[in-house]
């Protein structure tokens, strides 16, 4: 039995660790060791295609992950006065969203909005007042919103769970306390939620970063590292790739782990309280 | 005892869909006392207290505070604050924080000095001097009781509403608090409404208890009145303990009644003042309570003029310190609870299961009832 765990385990990690190891390759060749150096790091930092895909990553990360923890904890908030048959409607809806493949969203936003594009374009190039009508494209915002769609469900899931862990009597000793409606969701509501936020704020942004499947079919001519990482390896596995690979998982583990510590802490202090 | 009156429900009802909580209660509350809802959960009392806060609304009826009528007003516009049942202290901010809450909702805020020296002093006063930058985690319960209690005595409230506050706390610590907050509420001066299903909470600090039960006042009145007095036998029965020997009312005079029990004994009990005039040939009960029963060997002869006696054999004894419970099994009466003080208990030498002993009391103390 422990055997049979330490092989799923090798099997899952090993090849992670293969290209962690192989980032740190002198050599030329991913399958040749050639002695210890970080040169590749410099080489993938100094190159301006990686740069400009991890430009392209981050913005639309940061942007998803702002857009979807805003929209998010909004629509958490709102849900919870939804009560009934609605509820469950929604709740369905949110689980669906979190667990459709990302191809389906991938293909449908690209499906949707091609088509919504020429329906659109050639009715703006005929009502715009003269010189060169703008034309709505993919590109960045329709990554933007592919992903915020998509991360937005994560977020309510966390910022709801978070609500409903909260000891209602808290609401209602602030609005004893002379404060209004407003100030108590900023003084009470939001501090006690803000690491659920914060937590669904990192997971988007990882989810975002990493992104791979969507992004290939709606970021249009816009490259952003995953779909660098991709392209580049039908040149052959660099360890400038592996480096790539590497620095990709050095950031989205600790994002995850930092959402994970918050969102412990926060269920710790609140056991500790209660 | 004509003070203005801080609270006042008239004709107040409450309804949750289907659920009468509170059904047409009219009471008024004096301006610095410390008034009780006394019942066993689901009685309405907690629905009246939330009602006085704010946080529910009457279905019909009208709620006054100070005179003028606060149907619609919501919590933070009233000047009354609430200790809760698990004191609801803010887990992201600190004692001093939590303190200082209330004042920080004013418009315009009040400086950050005078904040603190506020702070400071009520810390003071519920003997927490110096506990302001602690976290609300570290603190014990009753500490944590305390700085509930401070936070709402700070804004100065016209009433302080008090949701089962002991509840929480283990014994000990109830019986220090009970003293410390009517000692707080002397020195305060604020009206306090306590709600409590605890009826030595509310008899020990209690200047008047509203004694409810399915979401209606049964009796209002002061704890002795309530002690001596009980309108009926829900009262007796809640406040203190009695023995309650059932049967009918054989004749009543509107001062006393006799009442027969199916076993064919005839007793006679006093008609409390406030409750209705029995009626002959009606359902009755005669309450007596445990330490107005005398206990001694047979042939010893009674302490006093006894009007009933009976020969009895002790069952139980139940040693409290102060005194001693004795259940005891009489003729004609049945299990019977018996109360003697300490002194009784020196002189008799005391009794041990399987003893034959006499009981009995006198026609005055007891209380002939409805039995309600």
């Amino acid at each position: 039995m422990r055997l049979y765990a330490i092989a799923v385990y090798l099997f899952l990690y090993a090849p992670i660790g293969i290209i962690i190891l192989f980032s740190f390759n002198a050599g030329r060749h991913a399958s040749d060791f050639r002695g210890f150096s970080v040169k590749w790091y410099g080489k993938a930092l100094d190159n301006p295609f990686v740069m400009d895909a991890l430009t392209t990553s981050l913005t639309v990360a940061f942007t998803t992950a702002v857009l979807a923890s805003l929209m998010g904890t909004m629509a958490a908030l709102a849900l919870q006065r939804v009560q009934g048959r609605l509820r469950a409607l929604y709740d369905g809806v949110i689980y669906i969203a979190i667990m459709i493949p990302g191809i389906v969203i991938g293909i449908a936003t690209l499906i949707a909005l091609v088509t919504a594009f020429n329906f659109l374009n050639p009715l703006l190039a005929s009502a715009w007042p003269g010189g060169k009508p703008p034309r709505l494209n993919m590109g960045y915002a329709s990554l933007i919103g592919a992903h915020t769609m998509f991360t937005m469900a994560l977020v309510i899931v966390i910022v709801r769970t978070r609500i409903a862990g909260m000891d209602r009597t808290l609401i209602e000793a602030s609005t004893d306390l002379y404060a209004t409606p407003w100030r108590t969701f900023r003084q009470v509501t939001l501090p006690q939620i803000f690491p659920a936020i914060l937590a669904g704020f990192l997971l988007s942004f990882t989810f975002s970063f990493d992104d791979f499947i969507i992004a290939f079919f709606v970021a249009g001519s816009e490259s952003t590292l995953p779909i660098y990482v991709f392209s580049s390896i039908r040149r052959g596995v660099t360890p400038e790739i592996n480096a790539i690979g590497t620095m990709v998982l050095g950031v989205s583990l600790s994002l995850l782990v930092a959402a994970q510590f918050l969102l412990r802490m926060k269920a710790r202090q609140a056991r500790a309280a209660g | 005892m004509s003070q203005p009156s801080d609270v006042e429900f008239v004709n107040v009802t409450k309804r949750f869909g289907d659920i009468v909580a509170v059904d047409h209660v009219s009471l008024s509350v004096e301006r610095g006392a410390f008034f009780s809802f006394l019942g066993p959960s689901g009685c309405g009392k907690t629905t009246s207290l939330r009602m006085i806060a704010g946080f529910d609304q009457p279905t019909e009826g009208d709620v006054r505070l100070s005179g003028e009528s606060v149907v619609g007003t919501p919590p933070y516009k009233r000047p009354v604050n609430m200790v809760f049942q698990h004191y609801a202290l803010f887990p992201h901010l600190n004692v001093g924080d939590n303190i200082g809450y209330g004042l920080r909702q004013r418009t315009p805020q009040p400086p950050r000095a005078e904040i603190e020296k506020q702070v400071s002093e009520t810390l003071e006063l519920v003997r927490l001097s110096g506990y302001e930058n602690r976290r609300i985690w570290e603190l014990s319960g009753g500490q944590q009781q305390r700085v509930a209690l401070a936070r709402a005595l700070i804004n100065h409230p016209t009433v302080l509403l008090l949701d089962e506050p002991l509840a929480a706390l283990d014994r000990k610590l109830r019986r220090e608090m009970q003293i410390e907050l009517q000692t707080l509420q002397r020195e305060v001066g604020i009206t306090f409404i306590l709600v409590t299903h605890d009826q030595e909470e509310a008899l020990s600090m209690s200047d008047t208890i509203c004694i409810m039960h399915d979401g209606r006042i049964v009796q209002t009145g002061s704890p002795t009145q309530l002690y001596d007095e009980p309108i009926n036998r829900y009262v007796a029965d809640f406040v203190g303990k009695s023995n309650f020997f059932e049967g009918k009312v054989v004749e009543a005079d509107g001062q006393g009644a006799r009442i027969e029990t199916p076993a064919g004994r005839t007793f006679a009990g006093r008609n409390p003042r406030d409750a209705a005039s029995l009626q002959a040939g009606a359902a009755a009960v005669l309450a007596v309570r445990p330490e107005i029963i005398f206990v001694g060997s047979p042939g010893a002869g009674a302490p006093y003029d006894a009007d009933v006696e009976a020969p009895a054999v002790i069952r139980n004894r139940i040693f409290l310190g102060e005194q001693t419970e004795y259940l005891v099994e009489a003729e004609g009466l049945g299990e019977v609870l018996v109360r003697a003080p300490k002194h009784a208990e020196t002189q008799t030498g005391g009794f041990n299961p399987g003893d034959q002993v006499v009981i009995g009391w006198q026609a005055a103390a007891a209380l002939a009832l409805e039995d309600a």
